[in-house]
């Protein structure tokens, strides 16, 4: 850029930053009629002129730097938190990323509209520097957007761990666990969790592991798969592994596995059967068999 | 070895997360290949194994799968290569049970009862490459092959 046009950018910076704080309330009764503001501030119509205040002011403040298309000006500071509040708002109402972004471009118009009514012989600088603002503005509501979005698949990621690995109460003192996906150590060690704490909450003596849902079974899946058993004999269950299909049979053979002393049955159903007939093993000399 | 090699893709492990996608990418160039469950299963099992020893003994490497044409038809053929300490002495190392980080001590010995040809390049000096190859359907390897 010449030092000619760097002194037009920043005239028409000025002008805008001026035309900002003096059209400021002209321009926030406008907003506040916007799905952007109305649809986020829905109890008094002066709350949404009063967010709208801030959005101008903070504009304008940018502007005055002459930064307008820097995300980082200081200028839009004060505005961040509200702006996530607001998007994130929205983004709960069911609207995708790219309809809050056209909310937020129908902003412009108002603005674009005053400048030309205000100074229609400095418009055509002055009106890039406002089109840039603006343009920055929306970057900056999509950037937040997609951070709050990387937030949710994290949270999501975490609910999925704990999701995937339900203890199940089947029946009196009897409980499994539907092993799904890979048993890696993360989800190993929420299943361990999850399972000693059902082992106490339901009594149970008997523990069911159904690993139709794993798809691999190498020596860290088996050496978990062993710890969980032997964590669950300290607390008093029994442990039998159910769902192991052929294939995983094979290769677990052929690796040189030992599941050790497990109890082990090909389907979850034959798993249910041996452990009833377990608790009646059990269940008899309580009753006084003679 | 000079299997035609056809298409091949090469994973970077760093991080426990991509034993997870090398154990995927081999799934699914196995069942394209034309690979039966039981040796699909087997080869991504051993990947899984072989993958993770790039990964804590070799601190990181790659895993590179390719498609191979053979006598005994197609196949496939992973390397997981590093360039962490080296193999000392492989044959050792080959043993059941044999573990210098408190391991099983199964995953190389197991990996290799696990596919049909197993190679390792590692020494001393460091460095490791692990290649294993199965096909996709083993009883037709000629006579005295197996
Ligand atoms: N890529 C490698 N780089 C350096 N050393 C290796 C590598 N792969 C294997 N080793 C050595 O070989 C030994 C045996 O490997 P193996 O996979 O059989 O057992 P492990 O990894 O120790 O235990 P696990 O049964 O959990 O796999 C390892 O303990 C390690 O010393
Ligand atoms: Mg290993």
């Amino acid at each position: 850029m010449t030092d000619g046009a760097t002194g037009r950018a920043r005239a028409g910076a000025k002008t805008v930053a001026d035309l900002l704080r003096r059209r400021g309330e002209q321009i926030a009764q406008r907003w506040a009629d916007l799905p952007f503001f109305q649809a986020v501030f829905t109890v008094t119509r002066d709350e949404a002129v009063e967010a709208c205040h801030a959005v101008v002011d903070s504009l304008s403040a940018v502007a005055e730097s002459g930064r307008v298309d820097d995300l980082e000006a200081p200028g839009f500071q004060p505005i961040r938190e509200q702006l996530i509040a607001m998007t994130a708002s929205r983004a709960r109402s069911g609207l995708s990323t790219a309809q809050v972004d056209r909310e937020v471009g129908a902003l412009r118009e108002a603005a674009l509209e005053l400048l030309a009514a205000d100074a229609p012989e400095e418009a055509g600088e002055a009106r890039v520097q406002l089109v840039t603002l603006f343009a920055t503005l929306r970057v900056m509501v999509v950037d937040t957007m997609l951070q709050e979005n990387q937030e949710i698949v994290l949270r999501q990621r975490q609910q999925l761990l704990e999701m995937a690995t339900p203890v199940i109460k089947l029946w009196d003192r009897l409980v499994a666990v539907p092993l799904i996906g890979m048993l890696d150590s993360a989800r190993s060690q929420v299943v361990m969790e999850n399972l000693l704490e059902a082992i106490v909450e339901h009594k149970a003596t008997i523990v069911i592991l159904d690993i139709t849902g794993v798809s691999t079974v190498d020596s860290l899946v088996a050496h978990h798969l062993m710890k969980t058993v032997a964590s669950a004999r300290l607390m008093g269950a029994e442990c039998v592994i159910s769902g192991i299909r052929p294939a995983i049979a094979q290769t677990i053979v052929q690796l040189g596995l030992d599941l050790g002393p497990v109890t082990t049955r090909a389907s979850l159903a034959d798993a249910l059967e041996w452990a009833l007939e377990r608790r009646e093993g059990r269940d008899l000399p309580t009753r006084g068999n003679p | 070895m000079n299997h035609a090699a056809q298409e091949s893709i090469r994973v970077p492990i760093r991080k426990d997360t991509d034993l997870t996608v090398v154990r995927q990418q081999v799934r699914a160039l196995a069942q394209r290949t034309g690979f039966g469950l039981v040796q699909q299963t087997k080869l991504v099992t051993a990947a899984s194994e072989l993958a993770r020893n790039t990964l804590l003994h070799g601190g990181g490497g790659a895993a590179e799968i390719r498609v191979v044409h053979g006598q005994a038809g197609a196949g496939l053929s992973v390397s997981f290569v590093d360039s962490g300490p080296g193999i000392p002495d492989v044959d050792l190392a080959l043993s059941d049970g044999y573990s210098t980080a408190g391991g099983l001590g199964m995953g190389l010995s197991g990996s290799k009862r696990l596919v049909q040809e197993f190679e390792i390049e590692s020494g001393p000096d460091g460095g490791t490459r692990v290649t294993v190859t199965s096909w996709a359907d083993p009883y037709s390897v000629g006579h005295g092959v197996r």
